[in-house]
């Protein structure tokens, strides 16, 4: 047999059967999980998140993760962020001919395990192969079905002056990890991806803390597109303790050496959460509990004045502006 | 804040001495001067303006422009740091260029255009070599892999900057010049000194929020007196002597040469190119490209704004039809450009003025 995926794997016969059978069967196996045209689900009590996300990363495997699990998590926690708990996924793949079976099975198997420590349920799934330069490697799209556990459904819109800027964990090791794989800059340092799923951490937060008023995941643009998103959606400001922001040492360091911002650097695994300052402790005792939000940490105020803007209190105690997202970061050559 | 930095802090808010205009002369200094929220702590006697550091944004439009002429009429693939892909040339920029269909690839260092050349000995290569002192050894080891590697196809399209000659055309504009760190730490301090007998004072600089303050500081602390000074408050790294193997590496290699810098013009013996006996290296040779001027965009105040003579604000495209997005000067395109720097910090209006 083979070991690298061919063209007529994903031509829906006799092959592809085969490979449903050897590579998802034996990872995805569950009572919903189906051969039929679309699963069977059971209603859910409350009201329905639904969200979808397609993953393309290159490399498709980096220090602390790989795509499938990365597909597993992105929308794990883009239903989680809405309250919701992850019910149901499906996950669609397109595989570039000539790619590595055994490659495909741990990218699998890893969705597999991410999917059962969340108690999600992949039920129904998809497999397209294209031919040899028409994708990268491996491209997964995931859709998820969540059941909202909270009347108070998080917003965006719903940050108010007072209220307690959180962090679940350091910023931006995501975004440093997959530059660096990437080996364009010669660079080494010990970083791995934060990819995890999170929604152990935002279940608690709802059900011991309670009137979370905003969580969003740091995912593309990191925590800094996040607040400002935050700030226009709740037409406030949003004042930053620079010396409070965890950023683990060797990411400060390679965005000292290319001369980036680690508040715009991708996180996989942590999120933004805006309670009323009276319960921030309470959060952070509660997501210090659970390994994935251990280093959870408040580093700033939600504000009245300045609406619109991110402003950072830096460490020799002057008020900067947070420049605003969208420009490119470029990697400064002096 | 620690001790030191707290009082360094200190001295600077409540410093009132004489009138002083401080000029800094590096793009890492620029943004970490913004970033840092410095002009904030500075009372109305002291005055920071950031003058030619950026590499990028001195690069004249004519070596864009010559650039341009490589990859789009000699087919040559260039090989260029990200920066300056954007930044406008007299017709058109390297982006532009690419859209009309030439080969122009970003690299993060010289020696990884080398590697491509190596890995496409099929194709001519040239990278666009700018920067001061601190980037030219890179250019240079770029230089001696291809001769180790025989290779045929690599060149450097060079712009090579050195800072003592913008240091004397920049006297006249400030006080007290921040002196880039880095720069020293391969050419040593005798330059500075040598802008002490000229009377012209100075403080190396490093790049933390300790060593900017307190250099700062220390220049404050030093203008007192009213006489000129030369301290190196960053002797952690910059030594007296430098680094004499960078320095003797990029004299086997190059030469001095006059230069054109953006918005301030001719600066004789300023730029660095390669020496005649590696002419088969240098693409203005190799392809018969012809130095030249090039314009810029008339209402562009760029020149002025490096001498510190106007501010971002003041110019009359400034955040108008010149933005990051859409950069008409050289100090808009880089990050490290006064304007971006401004632009980019701007809201704030109290760290702007």
């Amino acid at each position: 047999m083979s070991d690298k995926i061919t063209l007529a794997e994903g031509a829906g016969g006799k092959q592809t059967a085969a490979l449903i059978d050897s590579v998802f069967k034996e990872n995805f196996t569950n009572e919903y999980f189906t051969a039929d045209d679309a699963a069977v689900l059971p209603q859910p009590k409350g009201r329905i998140a639904m969200s979808t996300d397609g993953f393309i990363v290159s490399p498709v495997f980096f220090p602390g993760g790989n795509i499938g699990k990365l597909s597993i998590c992105g929308t794990v926690n883009d239903l989680s962020c809405m309250g919701a708990r992850p019910l149901y996924l499906t996950s669609s793949f397109i595989i570039e001919e000539g790619f590595e079976k055994e490659d495909l099975r741990k990218i699998v198997r890893s969705m597999a395990e991410t999917a059962a420590y969340v108690g999600v349920k992949i039920v129904a799934g998809d497999t397209k192969v294209v031919p040899h330069g028409k994708a990268d490697g491996v491209f997964i799209t995931t859709t998820g079905v969540g059941e909202i556990i909270t009347d108070n459904v998080p917003s965006g819109a719903k940050a108010k002056p007072g209220d307690a800027v959180i962090v679940t964990g350091d910023v931006g090791r995501h975004g440093a990890t997959i530059l660096l794989s990437r080996d364009d800059y010669g660079i080494e340092a010990d970083i791995k991806s934060d990819c995890a799923p999170l929604w152990k951490s935002v279940e608690s937060a709802i059900k011991e803390v309670g009137d979370v008023h905003v969580i969003r995941d740091a995912t593309r643009g990191g925590v800094g597109t996040v607040l400002y998103e935050i700030t226009k959606e709740s037409g406030v400001g949003v004042r930053l303790e620079a010396e409070e922001i965890p950023v683990a040492e060797p990411v400060r360091g390679v965005c000292s050496m290319l001369g980036l911002e680690p508040l715009y650097l991708a996180c996989e695994g942590t999120m933004v959460m805006i309670v009323p300052d009276e319960k921030s402790d309470k959060l952070i005792e509660t997501l210090s509990k659970i390994s994935e939000t251990k280093d959870a940490k408040k580093i700033g105020v939600i504000t009245e004045e300045h609406s619109g803007l991110v402003s950072l209190k830096t460490e020799i105690g002057t008020e900067t502006v947070l420049p605003e997202p969208g420009h490119e970061l470029l990697p400064r050559i002096c | 804040m620690n001790e030191s930095l707290k009082a360094a802090v200190e001295y600077i808010k409540n410093y009132n001495g004489r009138k002083i205009r401080m000029m800094e002369v590096c793009g890492t200094h620029t943004h970490e001067i913004f970033r840092l929220g410095i002009r904030e702590l500075l009372n109305e006697n002291v005055e920071i303006v950031s003058g030619p550091g950026c590499p990028v944004c001195v690069t004249p439009p004519g070596f864009i422009d010559e650039a341009v002429e490589l990859a789009l009429d000699k087919k040559v693939t260039v090989c260029t740091f990200g920066d300056l892909v954007r930044v406008p040339g007299t017709e058109q920029s390297l982006s532009e260029a690419k859209a009309s269909g030439a080969k122009v690839k970003v690299v993060y260092s010289p020696q990884d255009a080398e590697k491509y050349a190596s890995e496409h000995r099929d194709e001519e290569v040239a990278f666009l070599s700018i920067g001061f002192e601190t980037t030219t050894p890179s250019s240079v080891i770029a230089v001696k892999n291809a001769i180790a590697d025989g290779l045929k196809n690599f060149s450097l399209l060079t712009a090579n900057k050195t800072m003592p000659g913008a240091y004397e055309a920049m006297a006249d504009f400030a006080d007290v010049f921040i002196y880039p760190g880095h720069v020293h730490a391969i050419s040593g301090i005798s330059d500075c000194e040598k802008m002490l007998e000229k009377g012209v004072s100075g403080v190396i600089a490093g790049f933390t929020a300790d060593e900017l303050i307190s250099a700062i500081a220390i220049a404050l602390k030093k203008s007192e007196s009213g006489k000129p000074f030369f301290v190196n408050a960053y002797p952690r790294v910059v030594k007296a002597e430098g680094s004499p193997e960078a320095q003797k590496m990029v004299r086997q290699f190059m030469e001095e040469t006059d230069a054109e810098w953006r918005g301030i013009g001719v600066i004789a013996d300023s730029g660095m190119s390669l020496k005649s006996e590696y002419a088969e290296f240098d693409a203005e040779k190799k392809f018969g490209i012809e130095r030249r001027s090039g314009r810029s965009n008339p209402g562009c105040r760029c020149g002025e704004i490096l001498k510190g003579m106007c501010k971002p604000a003041e110019c009359p495209l400034f955040g108008k039809v010149c933005s990051p997005e859409h950069p008409v000067g050289a100090c808009m395109v880089s990050g490290e450009g006064t304007c971006s720097a401004y632009y980019l910090y701007g809201k704030d209006k109290t760290n702007v003025r």
